[in-house]
């Protein structure tokens, strides 16, 4: 749509503009503020320079918990994306069944993070858990709150179990912008299933796709409430993402300058994956209107 | 009688999605005495007790009072300032108006962690912390960039013939914008405030930060069942099954907008 140029917009955007300001741009210059000095409470601050900067940059501590959150949202996409795409391709296409598995496939999304939580942690449990029970009559040795595998498996797959139909919706919702045309084309062509995976419904889909990678590299990336519930970052320090990680530090141990360090280099990672998905966003858009 | 592959992978995947839910609604119908010492795969004496001491004793159902009051004073301001700016967005383009709204999105997508403490200080600085309205303005972080982004997305759908026919039939921009041109996107506003309210819903670190005793949400509240007795499993297993209810009950009428709403409007 071509869209007429009028200053006087500013206006329409101004409390929108000052509601976000509000919550975004004053604490962030708080976490700035502290960054950059030391303090021994009573609200005398400092100057530290960047000295907290080359520490974070520097901290094995920080190096550790990065790597498994790399880790973990590499996993997590790796599991997801295929998973998402497979079931996607596998829903009904229309009728009462597309409706009900919509509206199933949807309720995890709709769980409270914590509840999400709390539902793994009782369903792993030995003692009082179907999974974890069940594991144990099978005789495999499971118990996620002393093995830090076990406690890495309950994680991921929680998060499968949470997030899984995300990508599958989105992929589902490309799926369905597919003319019917293309698939009889196809058929006339004999091509084989994979054919039309690979030629049709992939490039069809691509731009959703990258659009559930994104959110969900996003939204591992910053995950906190779900392993903090199951785990509570453990055992040890095993499943202490940078989340988990940056909330001890701020809050449990007061250590605002390096905790705002992390704060702000935590954020710049996140800037530029949302110029990214930007780009992404704004590409489509511009593909739709063609 | 041969059964699709495509539908015994959709049974597999719905299974693996319902059991975890099915452990705990079982749960939250069983005595602790029968979670601890037996194991049942249903309530062998199906008692209704859990349910009961929540909706019974007010440190349990006012957790639901207060996540109810601010994730509705949270969809009422997101929806009132995201309606104007979004279509702004959609219509017209001025200085600065890509940035702002890629700005937005780095809002959507800024970790709550980073924010908890600055917010903690910002809010008890002006003297709102344990208040309900503190907690509405800090889920605006995500949630006003979310509105925003998903109204853009509807409104560009509606033509721009409309506007300029209202504008010459002598509506004022006011009248015309809540006569005529929310009526058309009201499926739009109804899947803002869907997802508005389900991301205030779920969320727990900043609202848990930003609170303490008056306007404590149920999530927090779910996590003192640890007591001298132990575990209070079945009361936590139903405080769980009564905060999926809400999403559960209006999934229906958003299913075929779900992956529009994740997608910030886009798809």
């Amino acid at each position: 749509m071509e869209k007429t140029v009028n200053q006087k917009a500013w206006f329409l955007v101004l409390p929108v503009l000052v509601i976000v300001a509000f919550s975004a741009i004053i604490p962030l210059m708080t976490v700035v503020n502290y960054s950059v000095n030391d303090t021994f409470g009573n609200n005398e601050f400092f100057w530290a320079g960047l000295e907290w900067f080359e520490e974070m940059v520097t901290s094995s501590r920080l190096h550790d918990a990065l790597g498994r959150q790399i880790l973990f949202s590499g996993i997590i996409l790796a599991i997801e994306v295929p998973l998402g795409i497979f079931i996607a391709l596998n829903m009904p296409k229309s009728g009462f069944w597309a409706s009900a598995c919509l509206v199933a496939m949807a309720l995890p999304l709709l769980i409270p993070f914590n509840v999400v939580g709390t539902i793994w942690q009782i369903f792993g449990r030995v003692d009082i858990g179907l999974l974890g029970h069940a594991l144990a009559a099978l005789g495999i040795d499971y118990n996620y709150t002393n093995d830090s595998l076990d406690a890495w498996i309950t994680v991921v797959v929680m998060d499968v179990w949470h997030w899984t139909s995300l990508v599958a919706l989105l992929a589902y919702a490309g799926l369905q912008s597919i003319p019917q045309a293309y698939y009889q084309a196809a058929k006339i062509d004999q091509a084989s299933r994979w054919a039309v995976f690979r030629f049709i419904e992939l490039p069809k889909m691509k731009g959703v796709l990258l659009i559930a990678i994104l959110l969900r590299f996003m939204d591992s990336f910053m995950i906190y409430t779900e392993p903090f519930v199951v785990t509570g970052g453990g055992p040890g320090n095993s499943t202490t993402f940078l989340s988990i990680d940056l909330v001890k530090m701020a809050v449990g141990q007061f250590d605002l300058g390096p905790a705002a360090a992390f704060s702000i280099m935590y954020f710049l990672v996140i800037l530029l994956v949302s110029w990214v998905f930007y780009t992404v966003m704004t590409n489509l858009d511009r593909e739709e209107q063609k | 009688m041969r059964v699709k592959p495509s539908a015994f992978v959709m049974t597999l995947y719905l299974l693996f999605l319902m059991v975890p839910i099915y452990w705990l609604v079982n749960m939250s119908l069983k005595t602790n005495t029968e979670i601890t010492s037996t194991f049942t795969l249903f309530p062998r004496d199906l008692t209704l007790r859990n349910y009961l001491v929540i909706l019974t004793d007010p440190s349990w159902y006012m957790g639901y009072v207060n996540s109810i009051i601010y994730v509705t004073m949270n969809v009422v301001i997101s929806l009132t300032v995201a309606l104007p700016a979004a279509y702004a967005f959609s219509r017209y383009s001025f200085m600065g108006d890509k940035h702002l709204f890629f700005w937005l999105l780095t809002n959507r997508m800024a970790p709550p962690a980073v924010f908890a403490l600055p917010f903690f200080q910002l809010y008890s600085s002006v003297g709102l912390f344990d208040t309900h309205i503190a907690v509405a303005l800090a889920h605006c972080l995500f949630n006003v960039p979310l509105a925003v982004w998903i109204l853009e997305g509807f409104m560009r759908g509606v033509p721009k013939e409309i506007d300029e026919t209202a504008y010459i039939d002598g509506y004022s921009f006011p009248k015309f914008f809540v006569k005529i041109f929310m009526p058309l996107i009201a499926s739009g506003i109804g899947v803002a405030a869907f997802f508005c309210f389900m991301f205030s819903w779920v969320e727990l670190l900043l609202s848990r930060t930003l609170t303490s005793v008056n306007a404590k949400p149920i999530a927090a509240t779910m996590t003192r069942t640890v007591s001298a007795s132990g575990m209070d499993w079945g009361v936590l297993a139903a405080a769980g099954v009564l905060t999926i209810v809400p999403g559960a009950l209006v999934i229906y009428f958003v299913r075929n907008y779900i992956a529009k709403g994740f997608a910030l409007g886009r798809v």
